[in-house]
């Protein structure tokens, strides 16, 4: 578990350390109530890795994400992000948040604030970055996926696909080590998803750690260096995309894949 | 497959967890806990006591209330007052059957699947008023009279309200209509009138109609001060239902305006036959807001000098021979007025949230 | 060849068929009707008048009124003209009505904050109140405060006294007033100094935010500025303050600040009445925040403090603030009711007192609706310029 593999001619650069085990989770079960969502859940992923989560709806795969920036919380068993152990401690859970980027499903970009403003609101609050800089690493990150031109506009004068490219931007304006996509095209027309794709792989290049959960199988094959396969709140597989896809080894991922392909 | 057995640790479940999350969840938490538990506890005991365990409920005259709880003594000696006002003892039976058809016309709206319940409600805005017209004044069809100055007390507060919803509500319509057409004059007087009718509070309403009326009529031609009062309710909850069935007029997709005309309907078969059917079934919980409003807003009438429920009570509990039972008095109104509100609030929230789903899926 | 002009519409209908001429017939009958139905009461009610000896016109209002008012924020006696009671009537209302809001709005919003506690117990008792408050009348209400408890306490010789300096009877509740003499001149400077500071902190800190990222304390600053500054004043100025306290005289008490029980009982009950709608509106428009929104502020790494006061707030005022400002304009109208308990306000004095002694009804009405008329059209224009400003942009 946990090798990595750098296939990515682009990730050469920027990864001088390459840390092992920038994420941990150890024996983590959730309940909600007396409903056992996420069992013994056990994962490391290095810095600059790229995970895909897939599984059926309900596996809790969104959950466990979610459980990595403590969106929800686990009962039992530690996740350990980046050397800061997630517990009840507001601290640690707020430092853990700034390093960690999310991007979910709806977008969630704030309304009563332009695409700028929405960019700029966590550098200047949480890095106390000044203004004229948090702006100008704004413009760059927008430049970077491709609607520097919205910027003085709102979320609802974009169209879905411009609303969560600028929500990526927004996360990487925190200058995060980890990006976690919850379904990040599954709320899309079909013709926005590609250039969404478009932006995660080129993010993917550069060598962020990512853990995507999605459908996008074709995604997962050309970026992914692993592939974690969840259903019933359990990790059923986990393999490299090439063995994943190819060769798999329990009947429940078979059967997922028959289904998706 | 591996159906889990593991149960959640303790402390996560359980009455604890439930006190540790939803009580003692942070220190000022546990600390806001603690106060308002000992205010609470300190006081609904004695608040008990003065209600229930020291009350007084039975006895012959106000020299029975010597405890130390309220004295519904009161209530019960003058219930009577408190329900018809001065309406003759011989004749109540008329108001009984007016109060046992309401129950049979409006309470089975309540209860889902109630066979017929449709009809009892149709029945409840159209016959009902007119047996109402019949039996309550009396004077025809050998019942004998019982003029308005007699009425009073619950009856008087449920006729006020009743009437001057059933009343406001086709003038609200065609006030609605009015606002929405593209006839401008017509629009023009139709804001103007809803927009006066609501900048102005209830109380200088009733003072107009209770003092002006009177000389805006021909010399000779004059109503009774009841009836007077209705005109100003009327006219003054009409503008608020207008306002309400405007909203669920707007509601109405285009596409049943055009379906409609497509369909070679004329302006007001359009409107009685496609829109109004469906934008009236869509404001009935703003409709039941709006009656509540105006049922509590009925009490403003013993200031132009009727006698409505809590007007029977403001009169007698001045009355010497009892020692100081303001209280009770004031608490029996509000216990009359929260039930019927409460419930009938609880119905309209409901209505809402089926109506809501009703129209996402 | 013979040139046809050719009328690309078709022939025009009959004009009894024609819409447009049809509406316009409709619409002149409707405001014919109107006019006559106008003109028929105008018509009544010069000849009732003038068949019962009443005057009309506007003269009155100079005429000497002739009867006392329990409480005045304008000077007034009995020799004042009618035109004088309209002012101390209108003031009462805005005086009732600002007091109102001031209370319902803080009670409000902690009453709907608290709905949304996760202390079950706070949550149960809000709720509680809420569906106790709003489902009984006000005027009962008002009743209940006016007759059943403050007519219950004791009389003036018996009051309630708080170290000599607060008393509480039934006539009234009784405060030391304060004498403000020459030296305090220095204090109202000092006041006046500390907006200005706190206007210029703020702006300062943020210019310096936006320069160098550096946050500064600007809450915490500007509360010490405005309490520290004129504090300091007052002790270099000497201490140049002296309290009156309220004596008992005769059978009442005279001197300080006094509360009549009528206003007393009037601020009590509209505040408490119109709290209980003002914190289901709070409610709602924090509940219309979605949870989406306060996520992705948290997984941006904002703590929950400044979550609240960057995405929540912002976005659920826009939901609050026009239901709210109708209930303010149902709380100044509802002040009316201060006639049943005779507070002088607007409708007890001018549309009371005064419409029957002159007897003017028409005059006297048609003045006291433009006042609620004037005030309920400043509001929504008002309304309409906030909604303007903070709509959110959609396209």
């Amino acid at each position: 578990m946990g090798t990595t593999m750098t296939q990515h001619p682009e990730s050469k650069d920027s990864q001088a350390e390459k840390k092992p085990g920038i994420i941990r989770v150890e024996g983590m079960h959730k309940w909600y109530g007396d409903f056992h969502v996420l069992k013994d859940l056990n994962l490391a992923v290095d810095q600059g890795e790229r995970i895909v989560i897939c599984g059926p709806s309900g596996s809790g795969k969104s959950t466990f994400i979610r459980c990595i920036n403590r969106l929800e919380e686990h009962q039992q068993g530690r996740i350990i992000v980046d050397d800061v152990e997630l517990t009840d401690d507001v601290r640690h859970i707020d430092s853990v948040r700034r390093e960690v980027g999310m991007v979910f499903q709806h977008f969630n970009l704030f309304p009563h604030l332009t695409v700028l403003e929405n960019c700029c609101l966590s550098p200047i609050w949480v890095r106390k970055v000044p203004r004229r800089e948090a702006e100008a690493a704004a413009m760059e990150y927008l430049e970077r996926v491709k609607i520097p031109d919205q910027a003085t506009k709102y979320p609802g004068q974009l169209s879905g696909g411009q609303q969560q490219r600028v929500a990526i931007a927004r996360a990487l304006c925190m200058k995060p080590k980890i990006m976690l996509f919850d379904e990040p095209t599954s709320a899309l027309d079909p013709e926005m998803i590609k250039e969404v794709l478009d932006v995660m792989v080129e993010l993917a290049g550069s060598g962020m750690t990512m853990i995507c959960v999605t459908h996008e199988m074709g995604f997962a094959k050309t970026v992914a260096d692993r592939v974690i396969f969840m259903d019933g709140g359990e990790i059923v597989e986990e393999a490299p995309p090439s063995e994943f896809f190819s060769n798999p080894r329990e009947a429940r991922t078979q059967k997922f894949l028959q289904q998706i392909l | 497959m591996s159906e889990s057995t593991i149960k959640p640790p303790k402390k996560y479940t359980g009455p604890v967890k439930w006190m540790r999350t939803h009580l003692f969840s942070t220190w000022y938490n546990t600390l806001l806990t603690l106060v308002v538990g000992y205010v609470l506890i300190t006081n609904v005991g004695p608040l008990l006591n003065w209600l229930l365990f020291d009350a007084t409920f039975q006895g012959a005259g106000p020299e029975d209330c010597v405890g130390e709880g309220a004295c519904w003594l009161f209530i019960n000696q003058r219930l009577n007052f408190f329900i018809y006002g001065f309406y003759p003892d011989e004749l109540q039976w008329r108001v009984d059957v007016m109060f046992a058809l309401l129950a049979v016309a409006f309470v089975p709206q309540f209860i889902e699947r109630f066979p017929g319940r449709k009809w009892l409600g149709i029945f409840g805005m159209t016959g009902l008023p007119l047996i109402g017209y019949i039996l309550i004044p009396g004077g025809i069809l050998g019942l004998e009279a019982v003029e308005s100055s007699k009425w009073g007390g619950l009856m008087l507060t449920l006729i006020l309200a009743y009437i001057g919803i059933l009343a406001s509500l086709p003038i609200g319509v065609l006030l609605a209509l009015g606002r929405r057409s593209d006839m401008p004059i017509i629009q023009g007087l139709c804001v103007v009138f809803i927009e006066v009718w609501r900048a102005v509070p209830l109380i200088t309403v009733l003072f107009m109609a209770s003092v002006m009326l009177p000389l805006f009529l021909p010399e000779g031609m004059s109503f009774e001060k009841l009836v007077r009062a209705l005109i100003g309710i009327t006219l003054w909850q009409s503008a608020y239902m207008a306002e309400v069935i405007r909203g669920g007029l707007q509601a109405i997709p285009r596409g049943q305006y055009e379906a409609a005309g497509a369909l070679g309907l004329g302006y007001w078969r359009k409107m009685g036959l496609v829109i109004l059917p469906q934008a009236l079934k869509l404001v009935i919980p703003g409709i039941v807001n709006t009656f509540i409003a105006l049922f509590k807003d009925t009490t403003l009438v013993l200031i132009i000098g009727l006698f409505d429920i809590l007007g029977t009570v403001q009169s007698t509990i001045a009355d010497p021979a009892w020692q100081n039972v303001a209280i009770e008095g004031y608490v029996f109104v509000a216990f009359c007025f929260w039930v019927f509100c409460f419930g009938i609030s609880r119905y309209s929230q409901n209505l809402e949230r089926k109506l809501d789903t009703s129209h996402k899926t | 060849m013979k040139k046809q002009t050719i009328d690309s519409r078709p022939a025009g209908p009959k004009p009894w068929y024609d819409p447009r001429v049809r509406a316009l017939v409709f619409q002149v009958i409707s405001l014919a009707v109107v006019c006559w139905a106008g003109w028929t009461l105008i018509g009544n009610t010069l000849s009732n008048m003038e068949s019962r000896g009443i005057s009309t016109g506007f003269g009155f209002l100079d005429e000497s009124a002739g009867f006392g008012i329990i409480m005045h924020l304008v000077p007034y006696d009995a020799t004042m003209s009618y035109g004088r009671t309209f002012w101390v009537g209108l003031t009462n209302t805005l005086l009732v009505s600002a007091m109102g809001i001031v209370a319902a709005t803080i009670l409000g919003f902690l009453i709907g904050v608290a709905r949304l506690s996760s202390n079950w117990l706070v949550a149960r008792i809000a709720l509680a109140y809420i569906e106790l408050i709003r489902n009984i009348p006000l005027l009962l209400q008002i009743f209940f405060w006016y007759f059943a408890v403050l007519s219950n306490l004791p009389s003036p010789r018996q009051s309630m006294e708080v170290g000599g300096a607060l008393f509480l009877n039934n006539r009234g509740l009784y405060l030391p007033g304060p004498i403000t003499p020459e030296g305090f001149g220095l204090v109202w400077g000092a006041i006046l100094l500390a907006i200005v500071a706190v206007v210029g902190v703020r702006k300062w800190a943020k210019k310096r935010q936006m320069a160098t990222g550096k946050i500064f304390p600007t809450v915490k600053v500007s509360v010490a500025l405005l309490i520290l500054l004129p504090l300091l004043a007052f002790v270099i100025a000497g201490l140049p303050l002296e309290w009156e306290l309220p004596a008992l005289k005769g059978f009442n008490f005279g001197g300080g600040i006094s509360l009549i029980p009528e206003l007393a009982a009037l601020w009590l009950a509209l505040s408490l009445y119109t709290a209980s709608f003002i914190a289901e509106i709070v409610r709602s428009g924090i509940l219309s925040v979605s949870q989406g929104q306060t996520e992705a502020s948290k997984a941006l790494g904002l703590p929950n403090g400044l979550t609240l006061r960057l995405v929540v707030i912002p976005q659920a005022m826009r939901v609050i603030i026009p239901p709210l400002t109708s209930q303010y304009l149902n709380l100044v109208k509802n002040s009316s009711l201060a006639t049943a308990i005779g507070y002088p306000d607007l409708v007890a004095v001018f549309m009371g007192t005064t419409l029957n002694q002159t007897g003017q009804a028409v005059e006297v009405v048609a003045i006291t609706m433009a006042v609620y008329l004037t005030i309920s059209l400043l509001i929504s224009l008002f309304m309409n310029v906030y909604n303007r400003a903070v709509a959110i942009k959609e396209r």
